[in-house]
């Protein structure tokens, strides 16, 4: 194998797992030691830079970084990322002050956002600061988007959403509530610099089987409804409720339901219990809560009485493979099952709809209807016009969202400096030894057994009385403390110099996770093979080092390091150090921009 | 020192014995030797030995005197007996609990002070009446402890950290143990776990006393040039006389190996040592051969590692002396008190 080259930013970057996988690339294990020390204001800024809703996120999150997370392959679960990043939120002092003023002086560039939810946003945080003038237009009332009317409250409480988008309209951004946006043609007239399309994927899928008309008044779009909860247009609904879907909107849906009169609510999925596409934790939350998930049955008809629902058919379906292997339902031959109800959600899906823009502007769409995006860089096929969040490339959640609106907002600031907005910018990287002293570090590095905590839950009587009571407490600071803890500081890299390698094995040693191997080289494959203990986990890279005395190389898997640096306090010369990763994306700002 | 407690979280991937251990369990607490010490490794590879063994820990009896080597015993395995006795007198207590119990595995782990200075007179006669045991010297030429002066096991003319040079001639200890009638004898090294690992594992399956004297390096006083116990000198001078791999037990030889260059030695337990000769003429069976080949290649400052001498069917202290065949603590009433006839017939036999 060639000699790892730790001078690619992406190599260390990848060992941070929790920060590769988050889209917005959150410097995680930064913000969670100082979470740990007690410094919520700081950690909950380090959120605020690149995740940009810290409060929310931390309620809401679809965290790819928990499954991601090196815990999760060293013990059984990985650290509670999201909720941590909630602690920062509830914990913080008042922050407004260390937060950027709006410019008074704007640099005399017009950029509108379509829709207010997190990816406009996100444009608009990003580009503010910089002199942008900046508008944001949405549909209703208020900031927010989808995070606002389809999250229901007693997951993500409103007060947290008008302080997260409060700090961003306070950066001088024009919100404009209440205004639809009819036509992009129009829009582009206007003589914006830049326009930005953040406006989600507002329409619900409908499920047209028979019956669907005649028992319509109780049949309802599952996102629709969740919006007309979260403003207080509906308030009821009847005792037995079937909820159809199975991915977090259903979720939402059944819990919801439970809340407003709901006494009989049952979710029921096409598919099965595994593969339904709701974050497990969100199926654990709806469980807990008594709610029952039928899986393997296909709606086939609404039956009706009198223009009243009355309940729905079900077809029985196994799982086959077919001659590709790919799987299928089929039938299973039982006989048909009628779930009894009197209102029905549909959850199975959310679509892109793009009425309002025009096919003879110079946008060009693709045959499912999306818009023709630029994956690095956001753009369409019309040069002043960016997409982002659901609107580009389908549903996805709110980190994308706002990971999305920070390359679109790098593009903008790039595009009217007049760059070349294919260039981007790499992240930057801060390299700093943390050696204290002989057997002192910077961070601490005596790894904690302890299991993951769970988050308190408000007792669920009461929580099920009150729409708008929130389920979830959040940690207290010592619970708080003792799951940052569980962090295994991943972003505090084992550095090897193999000048100062005598090759006396003590790392080898030492190593809990037997990470370290000296051997002769090999190609890659047959080199896992050989490694102190297997390197199976092709996705985890090898750190190779050669040039030692003996022409051996220094192998070590970065699978399940622990990141304990007992290798570098065993060693005695000095030639494993540990040294902190900070890896900052580049947002828009003179830096995304090339020093020409 | 290092001061946290080394994680209990170990590799999910990690390989286990016949017993369900994994090589973690066969640890001991975290060492507070120097970091770098080679003695650390010589505890991971006894560690590797037992596992691989699949020995229940509770059946070894590890033994050690005064030193950096004799404290290592903490740090390797944790669930098994230990006793560590006064400076130098290692060997009788070795002697006494084998004599009581002959059923434990003894493993001796002393220093070239412990060993070649105040304890000299008591290694000897532990290695001449063949007490069934293993006996590892961890030998770095220096009095670690005391910062560093000479030991009798530093080569005449090497130097000091500090610039002196030793005018006293060494001991060679596996030259000394080839005399007094050892029947297993090898040398190694810290820095190559790949011959030291199966040699341990071979020395606790012989019969009979097994002798390995392995040069390990002092990282904070022996570690510079102009020593002979560096890990510089002693990759540059190693001279490898075989490869040994063990093959324990019943199991069958899987391994093919090329006819003519592997020796294949099968020990009283049925286990067998694969040798696989590097140098063409060394005979591991031939004693005064072994003696001769080691004072050679010291005058020529090499230094000769591997399995230097081995006696598969060798006797020990138990055979001599026709001892009871089972521990002392197992032997009832019945036996201890024979009665006044078997008292009355000694003493006629006596008459």
């Amino acid at each position: 194998m060639k000699p790892t080259d730790i001078r690619d930013p992406n190599y260390f970057h990848k060992v941070v797992d929790c920060q590769w996988a988050c889209p917005a690339h959150t410097p995680v294990p930064e913000y969670i030691r100082l979470i740990a020390a007690g410094r919520y204001s700081d950690a909950y800024l380090i959120n605020w830079k690149s995740n940009v809703f810290p409060g929310i996120l931390g309620r809401t999150c679809d965290r790819p970084c928990e499954p991601a997370c090196r815990r999760g392959r060293v013990e059984k679960e990985p650290v509670a990322i999201c909720r941590l990043k909630r602690v920062a939120a509830d914990y913080k002092d008042d922050i407004t002050a260390r937060l950027p003023k709006p410019v008074e002086k704007k640099n005399g560039k017009r950029i509108v956002c379509v829709g207010g939810g997190p990816a406009s946003l996100a444009v608009a945080r990003d580009l503010a600061p910089l002199g942008y003038d900046i508008t944001v237009l949405d549909q209703d009332p208020q900031a927010g988007g989808m995070m606002r009317t389809q999250i229901p409250k007693f997951r993500l409480p409103d007060s947290v959403i008008d302080e997260e988008c409060g700090y961003i309209l306070d950066l001088g951004v024009a919100f404009a509530g209440g205004k639809r946006v009819d036509s992009l043609k129009a829009l582009l007239a206007e003589n914006w610099d830049a326009i930005f399309v953040g406006c989600g994927a507002p329409r619900g899928r409908d499920l047209d089987i028979p019956g669907r008309k005649e028992a319509a008044k109780n049949i309802h779009i599952g996102i629709d409804w969740l919006s007309s909860v979260s403003f207080g247009h509906t308030t009821k609904i009847g005792k037995r409720v079937i909820v159809l879907g199975g991915g977090n909107t259903a979720m939402d849906c059944c819990r919801s339901s439970l809340r407003l009169g709901g006494e009989d609510v049952q979710v029921v999925v096409r598919s099965g219990f595994e593969e339904m596409k709701a974050s497990p934790w969100e199926k654990e939350d709806a469980m807990h809560e008594g709610i029952p998930i039928h899986n393997y049955l296909v709606p086939k008809e609404f039956t009706h009485e009198n223009g009243k629902l009355t309940g729905v058919v079900f077809e029985h379906v196994k799982a086959e493979k077919d001659a590709k292997g790919r799987r299928k339902l089929v039938p299973s031959g039982e006989p048909d099952r009628h779930f009894p109800c009197d209102d029905v959600l549909v959850a199975v899906g959310q679509e892109n709809s793009f009425p309002w823009i025009e096919r003879d502007i110079g946008i060009d769409f693709d045959e499912w209807g999306m818009p023709k995006v630029d994956e690095r860089t956001f753009r369409s096929t019309h040069p002043k016009v960016f997409f982002g969040g659901d609107a580009a490339f389908g549903p996805k959640n709110i980190i994308w969202a706002v990971a999305h609106g920070h390359e679109a907002a790098v593009s903008i600031d790039k595009l009217l400096n007049g760059e070349d907005i294919g260039h981007r910018p790499l992240p930057a990287v801060e390299v700093v030894s943390q050696k204290m002293g002989i057997h002192e570090w910077s961070y601490d590095n005596d790894i904690a057994g302890d299991k993951r905590y769970r988050v308190p839950l408000r007792d669920k009587v009461v929580a099920l009385k009150d729409i708008r009571a929130e389920v979830e407490l959040g940690y207290d600071d010592a619970l708080a403390f003792k799951e940052a803890q569980r962090c295994l500081n991943c972003d505090v890299q084992t550095v090897f110099e193999s000048k100062l390698c005598i090759e006396c094995d003590a790392c080898v040693d030492i190593c809990p996770m037997d990470c370290i191997t000296f051997t002769p080289n090999g190609e890659e494959a047959e080199l896992r093979t050989r490694l102190t203990a297997p390197a199976h986990n092709l996705a985890q890279d090898l750190y190779v080092v050669n040039e030692l005395k003996t022409g051996r190389v220094m192998v070590k898997d970065e699978d399940v390091c622990l990141h304990c640096g007992l290798c570098a306090e065993r060693c005695p010369t000095g030639a494993w150090d540990m040294q902190k990763t900070l890896i900052e994306m580049t947002q828009a700002g003179t830096a995304c921009r090339s020093r020409a | 020192m290092t001061y946290i407690v080394k994680p209990r979280f170990h590799h999910p991937a990690l390989p286990k014995n016949a017993l369900g251990y994994t090589h973690r369990d066969y640890e001991g607490s975290v060492s507070t030797l120097c970091a770098g010490c080679g003695h650390d490794s010589i505890s991971a590879a006894i560690i590797q030995a037992c596992f691989e063994l699949n020995i229940e820990p509770h059946r070894v009896a590890k033994l050690s005197g005064i030193g950096c080597s004799s404290k290592t015993p903490t740090y390797f395995l944790g669930q098994s007996h230990g006793f560590n006795s006064v400076h130098g007198r290692m060997p009788s207590v070795m002697t006494g609990a084998n004599l009581a119990n002959r059923e434990l595995i003894y493993l001796g782990v002393s220093g070239d002070g412990d060993t070649a200075s105040i304890g000299l007179g008591q290694f000897a006669h532990l290695i001449r009446r063949g007490v069934n045991m293993t006996y590892i010297v961890e030998n770095n030429g220096v009095y670690g402890l005391t910062k560093g002066q000479f030991s009798a096991t530093a080569d005449r003319g090497s130097k000091s950290k500090r610039g002196a040079i030793n005018a006293d001639s060494s001991i060679d200890l596996v030259a000394m143990a080839l005399q007094l009638g050892a029947t297993f004898v090898g040398r190694s090294f810290s820095g190559d776990k790949k011959q030291l690992v199966p040699l341990i594992m071979a020395a606790i399956e012989h019969k009979g006393a097994a002798f390995l004297d392995v040069i390990s390096p002092c990282v904070a006083f022996n570690n510079h040039p102009g020593s002979t116990k560096s890990f510089d000198h002693v990759r540059e001078h190693n001279e490898a006389v075989n490869r040994l791999d063990f093959i324990s037990g019943r199991s069958p030889i899987a391994v093919d190996y090329e006819p003519g260059a592997v020796e294949i030695v099968e020990q009283h337990d049925g286990s067998k040592i694969a040798l696989r000769k590097l140098d063409g003429d060394y005979d591991v069976h031939d004693r005064r051969g072994a003696t001769n080949f080691l004072l050679e290649r010291a005058a020529a400052g090499e230094i000769v590692t591997g399995l230097l001498y081995v006696e598969p069917d060798g006797e020990e202290l138990h055979d001599n002396l026709k001892t009871v065949k089972k521990p002392l603590n197992t032997l009832g009433e019945r036996e201890l008190c024979p009665g006044s006839g078997a008292l009355d017939k000694f003493n006629a036999s006596l008459r």
